[in-house]
């Protein structure tokens, strides 16, 4: 019976974890996408346009993920707009990525040294030659490692849509546990799933910056 | 008996020998420099003195305690022999006084109070009561490398190790910490240091040794063995005519 | 159909609003003076310490750092109570926040205290301290300075983190949110409203932060 148990927890289990990854994997690209439009707006030299992004920045940051997912969930449906969970938890994955993300990448595009604009700027390049061609190159090989330790994050904020009742590892950890009442035996094989899916990224993610700061 | 004994004391990184049987006495009052090609091994058998560094074989003692012995007390023998690096290693976050009291206040159990007199006088012995207040980042390297020496003398030490202190300095800052040094010789205090100040050697120590090959090659009273070498590589070492 | 904001169906419930966020700094506070010494102890430990108690703390961190917050908060609060530990619901966010914060800030103290240079331990050790005490008067110091700032934004990523604790009915501000807009239905203004609290807290902390950087750490 016990057996029994654990093999309908564990299988179920595994069948939700497809979702968390799915949502990951759409969160991480879309957010990526929009970050990466973020960055350019972020670093564009337009008054209007940067201070427009640190706002965007800002609160994206500096508000709970839950909130937004809230807010995307409950709040435009008094709009007369119809949210499923999983376009809100979609949505609001995005946002959040995007905000971190292109933070991230300015850090990388600020840390290439003002020579190298001074630089292409004295060959004639305008901004977007010097982007294209010499500062991204440079500033992409030093990106790689925070972007994927940042993947972890992405993957752990998953969790949250199943606040909103989107399905993924946890939800279907609560809805297991709601109807076999072992929490301890559900909560640690969801956490080790979790583990699973993040440890070898953040190994990756460790390894991969070694090897940059042994190159340098 | 020496207050520093240093008998046949060899140690080895691996496969490389670095010091091939050193032996060496430092008596109460010397002051002894000891010169010698990068590699030769001096810098490392200074901090065999106070045990940064172990060695394999022979002794060393600081008046009259094994610094390698099993049942020797590190602690109690580093309060004997202090030590000035070559990189100050002054600890940024504590003022110049604060640097000089720290370790009387955590490891002597000194006051407050007596440790503030203990910071002013150690700090005009090296000239530096107006900097009392300042952080490390604030002052000069000369300046730095004085804080560091009453960093080291505030521990009252039987014995104080200066290893190379002066060749992180800019040449004009040199002098300052120099001269800081022969007050302490003329006060009595007992030196061991590594140098390539060859004029100090020469004028303010008593005792010369030439590291060579990983063994004392040559020692005895600076001015002799300045003006008459006795073996090859000293002479070609100083670049006295042969 | 149109929407009409209406932020002033808010104003009978600033009470609850207000306890919810005196929760939220309260249960912030604590966890971040015991996670941020639950850390010193375990870069202590990782740098200092035994191998045995080096390698307990590599997969305490490990463990939390890759795993998700909510999860963690369910296995604690609903969990442990199997093996015979109940808590309440704010003890249960109290503990899951300072384990949380305690993993990373032992992860990033320890970079710090490795980024001390070595002399200046050799320096401490030659003032004959013991290395304990050459830790916590020498390293710590120059270590929780060194990351201050990456300290500071972990600490205000998990008070926004904390929110997670309205899901066991810990009465945070998250929590206000929801039963304001169940009584009052008006979900997007409740929501923006805290959205905004949870702003203006996490600037807050940030000026706060960097304010006891500058007390702890002048002359630099």
């Amino acid at each position: 019976m016990s057996d029994f148990t654990f093999w309908v927890i564990f299988s179920n289990l595994l069948l939700a974890l497809r979702w968390t990854i799915a949502l990951s994997l759409v969160a991480f690209v879309c957010g990526g996408a929009v970050g990466l439009l973020m960055l350019f707006a972020r670093v564009s030299k337009i008054g209007w346009l940067e201070a427009l992004t640190r706002g965007y920045i800002e609160f994206f940051q500096g508000t709970p993920l839950l909130m937004q997912l809230f807010l995307l969930f409950f709040g435009l449906a008094l709009f007369g707009l119809e949210v499923s969970p999983w376009l809100a938890a979609t949505l609001a994955l995005t946002l959040w990525t995007s905000a971190f993300i292109s933070e991230i990448w300015r850090g990388c595009v600020e840390s290439i040294s003002r020579g190298q604009w001074e630089a292409s700027s004295s060959l004639a390049m305008t901004y977007i030659e010097q982007m294209r061609y010499v500062i991204l190159p440079q500033a992409l090989r030093i990106a790689v490692a925070p972007t994927v330790g940042f993947s972890v994050q992405v993957v752990k904020g998953t969790a949250l849509a199943s606040v909103i009742g989107f399905v993924e590892l946890t939800k279907a950890g609560t809805m297991l546990n709601n109807a076999t009442f072992r929490p301890f035996l559900v909560y640690s094989l969801v956490a080790l799933m979790y583990f699973a899916l993040c440890f070898p990224l953040s190994f990756f993610a460790k390894k991969l910056e070694g090897r940059l700061n042994a190159a340098r | 008996m020496p207050l520093v004994d240093i008998r046949d004391v060899r140690k080895s990184y691996g496969a490389v020998e670095v010091l091939k049987g050193v032996s060496l006495d430092i008596a109460q009052g010397d002051v002894a420099a000891i010169i010698g090609r990068s590699g030769s091994g001096k810098s490392t058998l200074l901090r065999c003195i106070n045990g940064l560094e172990t060695y394999q074989s022979g002794s060393i003692c600081v008046d009259g305690v094994e610094v390698a012995g099993e049942k020797t007390n590190l602690r109690e023998l580093r309060r004997n022999v202090g030590m000035v690096f070559q990189q100050f290693n002054l600890f940024p976050h504590l003022t110049a006084a604060q640097n000089v009291t720290l370790a009387p206040k955590v490891v002597n159990k000194t006051g407050e109070t007596q440790a503030m007199d203990l910071a002013k006088e150690m700090l005009a012995k090296v000239g530096l009561s107006d900097k009392a207040g300042n952080y490390p980042s604030q002052l000069s390297g000369g300046q730095q490398q004085r804080v560091a020496i009453a960093r080291a003398l505030a521990m009252r030490p039987k014995v104080l190790l200066c290893d190379e202190i002066t060749s992180a300095l800019d040449p004009e800052l040199v002098n300052e910490v120099l001269r800081v040094v022969e007050r302490l010789a003329k006060e009595g205090i007992t030196l061991i240091l590594v140098t390539h100040e060859m004029r100090f050697a020469r004028d303010v120590g008593t005792k010369l040794v030439f590291m060579h090959a990983g063994k004392a090659h040559e020692e005895g009273p600076p001015k002799a063995l300045f003006d008459a070498p006795r073996t090859p590589e000293l002479r070609q070492f100083i670049g006295a005519p042969a | 159909m149109t929407y009409k904001l209406q932020f002033g169906e808010l104003l009978p419930y600033m009470g609850v609003l207000f306890e919810g966020l005196l929760f939220t700094v309260v249960l912030t506070l604590i966890s971040t003076v015991a996670g941020v010494g639950l850390g010193i102890g375990g870069a202590a430990a990782r740098t200092f310490g035994p191998p045995w108690a080096g390698r307990v703390f590599v997969i305490y961190v490990e463990l939390i750092r890759n795993t998700p917050f909510i999860v963690q908060l369910f296995f604690i609060y609903f969990g442990l109570p199997a093996l015979g530990l109940k808590l309440s619901e704010s003890q249960a966010a109290f503990l899951a926040m300072t384990i949380n914060l305690g993993a990373y800030s032992t992860e990033i103290i320890r970079a710090g205290v490795e980024a001390v240079p070595k002399g200046h331990i050799e320096a401490g050790v030659s003032l004959a301290m013991t290395k304990w005490e050459v830790f916590a008067h020498i390293i710590l110091k120059q270590a929780l300075q060194k990351i201050w700032p990456a300290l500071s934004s972990q600490i205000i990523i998990v008070m926004l983190g904390s929110s997670v604790v309205s899901q066991i009915s810990a009465e945070d501000l998250t929590y206000a949110a929801n039963f304001v807009q169940s009584r009052n239905f008006r979900a997007f203004e409740a929501y923006f409203a805290v959205a905004l609290a949870y702003l203006g807290l996490a600037i807050v902390m940030r000026a706060m932060l960097r304010g006891i950087g500058r007390l702890m750490f002048p002359g630099h």
